[in-house]
């Protein structure tokens, strides 16, 4: 969006998209006196503002310096949004802003909260401004208000996009911590799962399966599924999957660790149990891979 | 396209390029049982690291050519399928059920070994 030229003559109406209001002339210079009001009482008013918020028991999260701090940018930003329009720019300072305090756990209700807070503080200084002159009043409002609500409803998704992103980032995060490929041996991968398995996540656990088998030219991989309580038929056809793309790479896949329960599941699905290598638990598995791979493990002798 | 087919010792090895027709396919099917007949090859490593994609014909012409090659008397192993198209492969089902394979051509080329010096 264009800035604004203070000085510029228009002529006639000029339209802000974003808004969806036509800004006559008059309608701008109205904008300019109040955003110049806004700026020769900042300090008043961002006090007022502050004091309001800690009223409302607002950001209780974060210290009186640091509400102190994020008010002035805060305050200087609404105000200078109001003057230039530039809701992209307001925007960015919000999702900013938020990557700041989300950490502090900041709520969405606090920050709405607090952008109505200053949008009252604001509202009300112009009431005491104008008071003496209704007809002006009014125009100002009209100046004031669709750009004001314009601020309020930028920020409010300023932040929820935010922590949308952050939620998103966190999930990820988890799901990469609960299925490391491990290398125990050359050429020997682990893949110990825990926790439910869906099928978005077995998908991801075959993926990174795969990748692992080719990186680390992995020729015997034991699946340990003891930490996975039940499976459902979508799942065990993938695990049957997993094995059967494993073997496409030239790799071996035992899987240990079966509970009752699951090695019910497989059997009553009628799962083609000859694809599939199984052993009781993860140290047959081992031990299995290592003769599969030409290794034997032998204790050294005891020191006399 | 012509695959190209190299003779190594006993072995033969055939590097698919990129994308084959399926007229490229039979030719190939059909050059390379020549070629075992020809050398009286031991095995035959058909090497697919280069193909992103396996549709159902590749695999099943890939599965012909291991079962006529082993009615010459000789192995094959297919290697270098990449991550991406083993998953898709065994979501449609195509396993290659019954051929033996490898990840790469260094560890085709050990399986041969290993398998031939067991029998010798």
């Amino acid at each position: 969006m264009s800035k604004r030229e203070s000085t510029s003559k228009d002529s006639g109406a000029r339209s802000n998209p974003g808004v969806g209001l036509v800004r006559s002339e008059a309608s701008s210079e109205l904008l300019r006196e109040l955003v110049a009001h806004l700026r020769q009482n900042r300090t008043q008013l961002r006090e007022e503002w502050v004091v309001r918020i800690s009223e409302t028991r607002l950001l209780t999260a974060m210290t009186k310096e640091e509400i102190f701090a994020e008010a002035t940018s805060v305050y200087d930003s609404y105000v200078e949004a109001l003057e230039t329009e530039a809701f992209e720019a307001l925007q960015a300072y919000a999702r900013n802003l938020s990557e700041r305090i989300i950490p502090r756990g900041v709520e969405t209700h606090e920050v709405v909260g607090i952008v109505l807070l200053l949008r009252d503080v604001l509202a009300r200084s112009l009431f005491a401004k104008y008071q003496t002159d209704f007809k002006k009043l009014n125009r100002i409002l009209d100046a004031y208000e669709p750009a004001a609500n314009r601020i309020a409803n930028t920020v409010a998704v300023g932040f929820v996009q935010e922590r949308e992103r952050v939620i998103r980032q966190q999930q990820e995060a988890i799901r990469e911590l609960s299925t490391p490929v491990l290398q125990v041996r050359e050429r020997l991968l682990i893949l110990p799962i825990i926790g439910v398995i869906d099928p978005h996540r077995a998908r991801q656990l075959t993926e990174q399966l795969l990748r692992g088998i080719r990186t680390n030219r992995a020729k015997v991989i034991v699946i340990d599924i003891t930490g996975v309580a039940a499976m459902d038929v979508t799942v065990a056809n993938h695990l049957v999957q997993t094995v059967e793309a494993s073997r496409l790479l030239g790799a071996t896949v035992i899987v240990t660790g079966l509970s009752p329960e699951i090695a019910q599941t497989l059997v009553t699905i009628g799962v083609d149990l000859g694809k599939m290598n199984t052993v009781g638990d993860l140290q047959g598995g081992i031990e299995q891979a290592e003769r599969l791979l030409g290794y034997k493990v032998v204790p050294l002798a005891e020191p006399r | 396209m012509e695959v190209p087919i190299l003779k190594q010792g006993a072995f033969l090895i055939a590097t698919f390029q990129a994308a084959l027709s399926d007229a490229d396919l039979n030719q190939l099917r059909m050059g390379l049982v020549q070629q075992v007949v020809k050398f009286r090859s031991r095995a035959v490593i058909v090497d697919v690291t280069a193909m992103d994609v396996m549709d159902s014909f590749a695999s099943r012409t890939l599965r012909e050519i291991a079962l006529m090659i082993r009615l010459r008397g000789a192995e094959t192993v297919i290697v270098g399928i990449q991550p991406e198209v083993a998953f898709a492969m065994v979501q449609l089902g195509l396993t290659l059920e019954g051929v033996a394979t490898a990840l790469d051509l260094e560890e085709g080329l050990a399986y041969l070994i290993q398998k031939f010096k067991n029998i010798d």
